[in-house]
């Protein structure tokens, strides 16, 4: 037989599968099973397998409750202002670094603008608060010295929460997202701004004419692969940042998910909730993965 | 050749511009690091400190005196290299039957993978398999359910698929096993990405703070992230026993802070200088997209 065959053939092949095949099953598969709490009551003294079935019920209750709408409207407000703040900024430091010539210059601020990257959400949150408190933070000090004593509460006041949530995320991440737009750079050749150094172009229309239409590709692939991340609000972040005085604006899906299951015990509910979430977030990164093959990028899949 | 006033005036915007970028992520880290440094006295004196008059080492002496702090630390290393050395093991064990482009059946196993890169269970849904596993409270909890990453097991599929077919099938018609071919000839072609992989793995479990959120309720098992959280935005000192404290000793609460910051984010500082070599790798350019 055939499937005898190779499978004779490729034996140990086979073999090195099984740990990963089984660790997909229950840990990657377990909890898309799981998933069926949702039509249920989940009650963990009669199990998962004992509770009862009550069908839509955890979905109207969140859909006709009165945090619904302002859980979405959290979560698509702070993904859209990071997409209009935090997506182009990587872009402009790369476009900047690559006009650079003076290599140690470069290679500095390269270096110091990777590290926000590699530190935890705990303690970017820590470095904030000891900034902005108005307890003697640095810049509240600031400000009380040129307003004579008047200080601004950033992180206990709803209105502050929005800016400088995408401010931490611009601050962390925009020089790690530069790699992406460098690697593109670095493929220009060097000859097309010789030739239009000789016919006059200035920097500027360098840029323009040569640099930007270089990437042009990689902005259009890695925007579609953003939109694709709309209900994506980092969940360490807003969950950190969060407390009683700004809890209105500042709770998304992710940290609503965790305080109705982890804290208030609704277990049904919040897989209700979450899966309300993957389902919007699948549909999304089908749409813009199919939308980033169609302008010509291999796509995420 | 002669620079124009134009070509002058855009190289000292390009450079003020930048100046000022790497400024506005430079002060922070600084901030932290020199008010650690820095007395309680000399921190309530001045209010825009950048490099303080005494330095005083106090804060780190009573952080390394407690044992709360430091056992957290030992934790985490801990369940960083355990977790790290079963990342690149199962990683690499799956990834390479896969990179065989005739395994039959490997279209599916890669659809299934895929898949998961795109929809996952969610927060509740993996509380109650490792909640059902008894994994609860347990380190396991925090290295097991995150074993293989789907996105870089794809990733280090495709590197194996770039190693030339033929030099593995020269290396079976000498009677080499799979496993050997994967371990003499696959991996140590592979050095450059593995060590990227081994980077990413390791931050993660460094910088892991949901998993023990949910899985760790014992505060005697917490790791560094969730410690920290305790210390630095939710009590004023926290670090560990009053015993500890010397009689008369007043704890500069701030610079306590800071410095637990300084030594939580330590290893990977130390790490950063090897790990910068890999920055422009090909490999980390497209595990961005992620």
């Amino acid at each position: 037989m055939n499937i005898k065959k190779s499978v004779q053939r490729y034996k140990w092949l086979y073999v090195m599968l099984i740990p990963g095949v089984v660790y997909y099953l229950v840990f990657k598969f377990g909890p898309m099973f799981g998933l069926l709490a949702a039509f249920k009551d989940y009650q963990p003294m009669r199990g998962f397998f004992g509770s009862p079935w009550v069908g839509m019920k955890h979905f109207i209750r969140f859909f006709t409750g009165n945090s619904f709408w302002r859980i979405l409207k959290n979560t698509l407000v702070i993904s859209g202002l990071n997409l209009i703040f935090y997506f182009p900024a990587p872009i402009l430091i790369a476009l900047l670094l690559n006009e650079v010539r003076v290599k140690w210059f470069k290679t500095a601020v390269q270096s110091v603008l990777y590290v926000p990257h590699f530190l935890s959400w705990v303690v970017i949150t820590g470095i904030s608060y000891a900034l902005l408190t108005t307890d003697g933070g640095v810049l509240n000090n600031v400000i009380a010295d040129m307003t004579g004593g008047k200080t601004v509460n950033f992180l206990g006041s709803e209105k502050w929460l929005y800016p400088l949530v995408v401010f931490q995320n611009v601050w962390k991440e925009s020089g790690w997202g530069t790699i992406i737009f460098m690697a593109a750079l670095a493929g220009i050749d060097i000859e097309m701004y010789e030739a239009a150094k000789l016919d006059g172009a200035n920097r500027l229309q360098q840029i323009m004419y040569i640099t930007l239409p270089a990437i042009r590709s990689t902005i259009i692939t890695m925007l579609i692969l953003r939109l694709g991340k709309v209900m994506e609000t980092g969940f360490d972040q807003l969950l950190l940042m969060q407390n009683p005085m700004n809890r209105n604006v500042a709770e998304v899906i992710d940290t609503y998910v965790y305080s109705m299951g982890m804290k208030n015990g609704q277990l049904s509910f919040a897989t209700a909730v979450g899966l309300f979430k993957s389902v919007i977030g699948l549909i999304l990164v089908l749409a813009s993965d199919r939308a980033a093959k169609k302008v010509g990028d291999e796509g995420l899949l | 050749m002669k620079i124009s006033l134009s070509e002058r005036i855009f190289n000292v915007i390009v450079y003020t511009i930048l100046i000022l970028v790497f400024l506005i992520v430079f002060f922070p880290l600084m901030y932290v690091v020199s008010s650690s440094f820095a007395s309680a006295k000399e921190l309530a004196e001045n209010r825009f400190l950048i490099i303080p008059k005494k330095p005083t080492l106090e804060v780190y002496q009573y952080i390394f005196s407690t044992s709360t702090f430091l056992r957290s630390m030992v934790v985490t290393i801990g369940i960083t290299v355990v977790g790290t050395v079963v990342n690149l093991i199962m990683t690499c064990l799956m990834a390479y039957p896969l990179s065989r482009r005739n395994l039959p059946g490997r279209k599916w196993i890669m659809l299934a993978v895929t898949f998961t890169l795109v929809f996952n269970g969610g927060m509740i849904p993996s509380y109650l398999v490792v909640n059902g596993l008894g994994l609860i409270d347990s380190y396991w909890a925090l290295i097991i359910p995150g074993a293989i990453s789907s996105f870089n097991l794809v990733l280090v599929k495709n590197f194996f698929q770039e190693i030339p077919e033929s030099l593995i099938d020269a290396a079976q018609i000498d009677g080499s096993s799979e496993i050997n071919t994967l371990a003499k000839i696959v991996l140590p072609l592979s050095k450059p990405a593995l060590a990227t992989f081994t980077m990413f793995y390791a931050v993660g479990h460094w910088n892991q703070f949901m998993q023990p959120l949910l899985y760790i309720n014992d505060s005697k098992k917490w790791p560094i992230q969730i410690l920290l959280r305790q210390i630095v935005l939710m009590s004023q000192s926290g670090v560990g026993d009053d015993d500890a404290m010397p009689p008369g000793f007043i704890l500069p609460v701030k610079s306590l802070k800071m410095a637990c910051i300084v030594v939580s984010t330590m290893p990977i500082i130390m790490a950063y200088p090897f790990m910068q070599k890999y920055f422009d790798k090909g490999v980390m350019a497209g595990s961005i997209k992620g």
